[in-house]
């Protein structure tokens, strides 16, 4: 396979870079959590309960969803036919989670064709209803995972009551078993010291930030996660509200940060993000965690104006392609971490290599 | 097959302990494989948050609930419909059926009041089997709308909700 064709099935919406905001905020989404009642939750679930519970939720997909254009060649993917790497590959695109790849009793995943919906079935709870938007688009998201719940709702019965609302296995996600999250790059405020002072502001608010793809506290390439902590109490939009009010804050506080640097240190800034730029197109060997923090520079030299003829989208889509599974796969072969530090860069080039800049 | 510990939930975890050169072999489903202690892939990276939660509720600090020793008529708090008992609940962090809900009840309180800071529902209704509850929703939305009506003195507005309201409360009558 081409690295061209190799991409074109790679990339899902959201790793488009398009969305409004999108200088700041990667992406956007909204997961919703559902029980069938009448099943244990899939944690105490047999296998044949869970197989029903697959094969319900297929048929309220043949026979309604199917017609609507969200649907169109969507599909449906069952954990047991995949290899381990696939799952790696989907987990890397947030596609699927860790615990449905490798905990699940027949889990399975409805995708659109476009992969921003994802259906996760038998997770921690037995639907799981994801919309991923690129860009901020909260409001967007919410809205069509509210419609796709309408849907199956029709023809599934929930497992829900009035005082706890829906009810889900883990009590954090009890009442709307809503999870917002957007996720943000904030490159300045790393650089200006602010995000110290940030982040616990953040937390105080009770709303959940964390550091994307590092390990622990750690973060890598300067992305952030914020999402809601509250699922019952409040309302869904009061909860998108909330959290939209505060990621818009974010963002002030983001492209203040920019300024500053712009204006106090202009030269060091250009010199470093097109070291980085020089860095990812000309070295041999990259581990990720150095080509996380490079491409969250050049992304950074993009959305200043230091870096022209670079598509911004390029960072989105390398973030993801540069982990380990997405390696794996395109070399079609395990690869031990040194091996795989040569593929990375190599990968890393030939993106860049189809794009002219100077 | 069935968990060799309590025989109601299917073994999922399978493994071979070899102890002095002495091999036992055993078949636990996930609750009473973590009561033995043993470590289950994948279960770690939610243990915080799990063991967090069962601080919040009332074990104490043998694991041990606080059911037993509340006296000797008290018993073993468990779901009859998934057979989860409140003490596993406490160590899991997550309920078996949605039949816990009503089974733990009362207990629960305290837990969603400092997870979420409140303990009962205000979002989404399902729109098909919510049913009563919809209808109530809605009806209180209207009398608020109704009482800010009243005060700006827009009768006509007001009268037609109060038309609203009584259509709504009479479908109510109905269903019951």
């Amino acid at each position: 396979m081409s690295f061209e064709q190799f991409m074109d099935k790679a990339i899902s919406e959201w790793m488009k870079g398009n969305g409004p905001q999108s200088e700041i905020v990667i992406s956007s989404r909204v997961r919703i959590a559902r029980n069938l009642d009448g099943f244990p939750f899939p944690m105490l679930s047999t296998s044949s309960q869970a197989k029903q519970v697959v094969q319900r939720v297929y048929e309220v997909l043949q026979e309604d969803l199917q017609n609507l254009p969200e649907f169109k060649n969507a599909r449906l993917i069952q954990m047991d036919d995949l290899q381990d790497l696939d799952k790696r590959v989907l987990m890397e695109k947030h596609l699927i989670s860790p615990h449905l790849a490798d905990e699940s009793r027949h889990g399975a995943v409805i995708l659109s064709q476009d992969e921003s919906i994802s259906i996760m079935i038998n997770e921690e709870d037995h639907l799981r209803v994801q919309c991923l938007f690129s860009g901020f688009q909260l409001e967007e998201a919410w809205e069509l995972a509210n419609r796709l719940d309408d849907a199956f709702e029709q023809k599934l019965n929930y497992a829900f009551d009035e005082t706890h609302g829906y009810l889900t296995s883990c009590p954090t996600n009890v009442g709307t078993g809503i999870r917002a999250s957007v996720m943000v790059h904030l490159p300045a405020l790393a650089m200006t010291g602010h995000i110290n002072q940030l982040l616990p502001a953040i937390a105080q608010v009770g709303l959940a930030v964390r550091g994307i793809y590092g390990e622990g506290s750690e973060t890598l390439g300067n992305l952030y996660q914020i999402s809601n902590q509250v699922t019952l109490g409040q309302t869904e939009m009061e909860i998108i509200d909330k959290l939209k009010g505060v990621v818009r804050q974010v963002i002030e506080h983001e492209q203040r940060a920019r300024r500053q640097v712009m204006e106090r240190s202009p030269i060091q800034l250009e010199d470093r993000v097109l070291r980085s730029l020089g860095i990812l197109k000309y070295s041999r060997m990259i581990d990720s965690k150095e080509a996380m923090s490079r491409l969250s520079d050049v992304r950074l030299g993009i959305d200043l104006g230091f870096i022209q003829g670079i598509q911004a989208s390029v960072m989105n889509e390398l973030m993801v392609m540069t982990r380990p599974g997405f390696l794996q796969k395109y070399a079609q072969q395990r690869l031990e971490p040194g091996e795989r530090d040569v593929r990375r860069s190599v990968l890393i080039r030939e993106r860049l290599s189809m794009e002219n800049a100077h | 097959m069935q968990c060799q510990e309590c025989g109601k939930r299917p073994a999922t975890l399978h493994y071979t302990k070899i102890i002095n050169g002495e091999k036992s072999q055993f078949h636990l489903c996930e609750v009473c494989a973590q009561e033995h202690g043993e470590a289950i892939p994948g279960w770690n990276h939610n243990f915080s948050i799990h063991h967090l939660l069962s601080g919040f509720l009332n074990l104490d600090s043998t694991g041990q609930g606080s059911e037993e020793g509340l006296g000797p008529r008290s018993q073993v708090l468990r779901c009859p419909t998934c057979g989860l008992t409140y003490n596993q609940f406490g160590k899991i962090g997550r309920f078996g059926c949605s039949d816990c809900y009503a089974t733990f009840g009362k207990r629960l309180g305290p837990l969603f009041r400092r997870v979420h800071g409140h303990t009962t529902h205000r979002g989404k209704v399902p729109a098909r089997t919510g049913g009563k509850l919809k209808l109530r929703r809605e009806i209180e939305q209207l009398q608020l709308s109704l009482e800010r009506c009243v005060q700006r003195e827009e009768f006509e507005e007001a009268a037609r909700l109060r038309d609203r309201i009584r259509t709504l409360k009479q479908k109510i009558e109905e269903q019951a």
